[in-house]
């Protein structure tokens, strides 16, 4: 029962990234130009309501729709893993032009090249796994 | 309903995403796709030699459904709630892709110069994708999340991490599209 609740959250998310452009590489590029408010005002717009929804849930102290207890762990403090990940992670989604939502759904719309897009993101996972002990964290 | 066939403004568009967010939340999940990546990695057997990839993947399978039904959803929207996919650009970056040799700019919703099956028949275009898509991988779990967990549901959740990791998110685009797209394209 829940993994079709799971699912159609998924399609909704889905049909979402694809309508509303964000999953289009032209759309990051024309971001990062500063051209456009459009995926401005998707992030921004989604952050303001995301803030509202996320502290109301937290204040309320409000159950999930199974009774169990809603606990956001909060991250680990440091500034060298989030600012060289975030970095290296800028550099793909721009060259990209994608991130790892949207891949599923340009799959889904029939972008076949991006398989490579998500295997090779997949490899790039795995040797961060391997190499990671010998990063800056 | 015209309006639903047509490319969905950010007013609508921001929102909805904020309630996939709630939606997740209340059924006691979190929100963040690429987590999904490293439970491939556990799938695919990386948990016997990296520790890195040495946990229960059952624990994460409501995510790899939730990708899944993020493949469908692409599959619905393209399918049958598009008239037309053509991404209304600023002009100017129009021009600037162009000149940059994306004929397929102000044509398309994806340059078909890298996303049509013709790729395949470019050693650059290929490297392109991969180089990219390590990237991505790479640098996300570095970050310990992307764009939805990171950039949503971290900056949402008011944590200084999130917001490290979307100034990092940043810097690196914009040398990507500033500095390094004259000399790739």
């Amino acid at each position: 029962m829940r993994s079709i609740l799971y699912l159609l959250i998924g399609v909704f998310f889905g049909i979402v990234l694809f309508k509303s452009e964000a999953a289009s590489w032209f759309r990051i590029y024309e971001m990062f130009q500063f051209k456009s408010f459009h995926m401005y005002g998707i992030i921004g717009s989604a952050v303001g309501f995301g803030i509202m929804i996320t502290q109301l849930i937290k204040k309320s102290k409000v159950k999930s729709v199974f009774g169990e207890e809603i606990i956001i762990q909060p991250k680990e403090y440091s500034i060298k893993r989030y600012l060289l990940g975030g970095i290296l992670f800028g550099l793909g989604w721009a060259l990209a032009g994608t991130c790892p939502g949207p891949m599923y759904a340009l799959i889904g719309a029939g972008y076949f090249p991006i398989v490579l897009v998500l295997a090779s993101a997949t490899f790039g996972t795995y040797i961060y796994g391997v190499i990671k002990d010998k990063l800056p964290h | 309903m015209d309006w639903l066939f047509k490319p969905w403004e950010w007013y609508i568009s921001g929102p909805l995403i904020a309630f996939t967010l709630f939606l997740l939340l209340i059924i006691g999940k979190r929100f963040g796709m690429s987590s999904n990546l490293r439970t491939l990695c556990s799938i695919g057997g990386a948990g016997k030699t990296v520790s890195f990839f040495n946990f229960d993947w059952k624990l994460q399978r409501w995510n790899l459904i939730v990708a899944l039904g993020v493949l469908i959803g692409g599959s619905i929207a393209s399918n049958f709630l598009t008239e037309t996919s053509i991404v209304n650009l600023n002009p100017d970056v129009v021009s600037d892709l162009r000149n940059l040799g994306f004929e397929s700019a102000g044509k398309d919703y994806m340059p078909s110069e890298l996303f049509s099956n013709t790729v395949f028949g470019s050693l650059k275009g290929v490297l392109i994708l991969i180089v990219g898509g390590f990237l991505v991988g790479f640098g996300a779990r570095y970050a310990g999340g992307c764009t939805s967990g990171h950039a949503i549901s971290g900056l949402s959740n008011l944590q200084l991490p999130s917001l490290i990791a979307v100034v990092g998110f940043f810097i690196g685009g914009l040398v990507m599209v500033h500095l390094l797209f004259p000399l790739i394209f």
